[in-house]
């Protein structure tokens, strides 16, 4: 019995030395962003300042944009997941009916492929198209990420779902769509809201395609961090202010929902291979 | 209403099932075939944005193949990608061993340790950088206090690449992590009785029973982990650029910068096109090499 209690705790231990870096790191992020500069230059460094800088905070959103960016942020994000869910939850139940592996091959593809060679193509065809300064440009290529996420993850859970009751349903007299939208879809609920999650962290966190295609005003927030370093005479507080800003979102989601997070990437990594 | 006699049986027989799959296959030609049918034919052209197009066939491959920069990045990649799948492997299966292990606050730290790989990229790299600083960074800070002399990290050629990779590791592990863990949650309880009562030691069991068991998952892991890495972008542009000088110039952020820097869409091109080569032979390469380790585990099973 104490043997056990002793190994548990052995095993708590292991654990907390593995998580260690991850909590130390974002203590780390939080403490850069609530110290004046006076501090952040300190060395040896300080760890809990004596006057919180929540200025710092105030700043981000004063003299950069930030409001706007964060807007920007929210409409590639919303309307590239939206469009992906509406798009991909069909198309992956047509393809786990219809057991058509080549299609999931492209998909594959699509995951596999570098974003930077989509981008050569688009960005000339956005800038022949004259949608560059628009929020365009950055929804429509978000959906080359969302997309394919959608519809691999409701592709794997299709396949889990029975299909007795829809062959039930359309004895009766149902049409295929009638089918898919009555019986198909309220079981796939916990599959949408898997891929709908990790639809919206991964548009929200992409930086490349935007440091492409926007300018001043479309830029999204990971863009805007960025260019905060390039000119702003790096003051580490702002920055690390703004930093958590872009990543706090993302950091309450994955706290709430990291079971659906969890789910859907050991699923979508497995049916990887 | 709808139902009539004749509709049955064909609805049974055949449910059309390819509209659903339309407005997926159309946004795929769109946003992926398209740009890559572009891309082939931007390749075959001497093509920099604001100036005339020639048609130049396969000159971009062959200045390519001569570009001392391109295996210069090639190099990198290759380095970078082997210590990111490397390391995280190693790491994340230990985690999974331990993490499968019941104790007090699992779930809790669980979430806490996956947290990382869904953090903001940028966010991330812009604070590993005041990290990194050689002067006020805490890392250096740290080694201090043990003795260890400072280091350059990321603003010195010699360590930047694996500089680059520690955050590479602290992010993807979770992901390692998750898949052995799918994996740990399959493997049966009756071999590990047998063998205690055969009076395995823990590192027996390991290696003869889990390691074996797990191997599949392990593969998984090894090839979406060289995938990513291979691609990897964001970190490096964003704390790096490449720099110092090229130390850290990957293929992608050598793309990148030949085609957003420089504007030399058809070089660009040509690279795209054996960048993603190289990703799809070595993903199939990994995949054979996945297929044979399922073989000789069912053989070792005898």
């Amino acid at each position: 019995m104490t043997h056990k209690i002793l190994g548990r705790i052995g095993f708590l231990f292991a654990a907390l030395v593995f998580v260690s870096p991850v909590v130390l790191f974002f203590l780390w992020m939080l403490s850069l962003s609530l110290k004046f500069e006076i501090d952040n230059a300190a060395y040896p460094p300080v760890f809990i300042p004596e006057h919180f800088a929540w200025s710092n905070y105030v700043k981000v959103f004063a003299e950069n944009n930030f409001f706007r960016y964060f807007w920007n942020s929210l409409l590639v994000t919303g309307t590239a997941t939206l469009l992906a869910l509406v798009i991909g939850v069909p198309a992956g139940y047509g393809i786990a009916r219809l057991k058509a592996q080549k299609s999931a091959i492209v998909i594959m593809i699509a995951r596999m492929t570098p974003g930077l060679s989509f981008l050569i193509p688009m960005f000339l065809l956005f800038q022949w198209m004259n949608l560059i300064g628009t929020l365009w440009p950055q929804i429509i290529i978000h959906l080359v990420v969302t997309v394919p996420l959608v519809v691999w993850i409701m592709m794997g859970y299709f396949e889990t779902t029975p299909i007795e009751l829809e062959e039930a349903a359309s004895i009766d007299g149902a049409t295929s769509w009638q089918v898919f939208r009555m019986v198909a879809l309220p079981i796939a609920k916990p599959g949408i809201v898997v891929s709908f999650i990790l639809s919206i962290i991964f548009s929200w966190n992409n930086f490349v395609f935007g440091v492409v295609l926007a300018n001043r005003e479309t830029r999204t927030l990971p863009v805007a961090v960025y260019n905060m370093l390039s000119f702003e005479q790096v003051s580490w507080g702002p920055l690390a202010a703004a930093a958590l800003i872009v990543t706090l979102p993302v950091l309450i989601l994955t706290m709430f929902a990291q079971k659906e997070i969890v789910a859907g990437l050991t699923a979508g990594a497995v049916k990887g291979g | 209403m709808i139902s009539t006699d004749r509709a049955v049986p064909s609805y049974r027989l055949a449910p059309n099932y390819r509209p659903f799959v339309m407005p997926a296959l159309i946004v795929v030609c769109a946003v992926i075939i398209f740009p890559w049918a572009f891309t082939v034919w931007m390749s075959a052209n001497d093509w920099t944005l604001g100036q005339a197009r020639t048609f130049v066939g396969a000159e971009n491959y062959i200045n390519l193949a001569l570009d001392a920069r391109f295996w210069e990045s090639l190099w990198h990649t290759i380095y970078y990608t082997a210590l990111a799948v490397i390391l995280p492997l190693f790491l994340g299966t230990i985690a999974a061993l331990i993490f499968d292990e019941q104790f007090p606050l699992r779930g809790f730290l669980r979430g806490v340790f996956v947290m990382p790989m869904m953090a903001t990229p940028v966010a991330i790299a812009l604070v590993w950088t005041m990290m990194f600083h050689p002067q006020l960074g805490i890392l250096n800070y740290f080694l201090s206090l043990v003795g260890i002399e400072a280091q350059g990290w990321i603003y010195d050629q010699a360590t930047v690449i694996p500089s680059l990779v520690i955050v590479e590791v602290w992010q993807w592990t979770p992901l390692v992590m998750l898949i052995v863990l799918g994996g740990l949650a399959a493997v049966p309880r009756e071999p590990y009785e047998s063998a205690e009562i055969d009076g395995a030691n823990g590192w027996q069991k390991f290696r003869y029973l889990t390691l074996p068991m797990i191997g599949p998952f392990l593969m998984i892991a090894v090839i979406i982990r060289t995938i990513d890495a291979l691609k990897s972008f964001d970190i490096i542009y964003a704390m790096t650029q490449g720099g110092p000088g090229t130390a850290s110039e990957t293929i992608n952020i050598y793309l990148y910068n030949v085609a957003f820097s420089y504007y030399n869409i058809g070089y660009a091109s040509a690279m795209a096109i054996i960048f993603f080569i190289l990703i799809v032979i070595l993903s199939f390469v990994l995949l054979i090499v996945r297929q044979c380790t399922v073989w000789s585990q069912a053989g070792d099973g005898k």
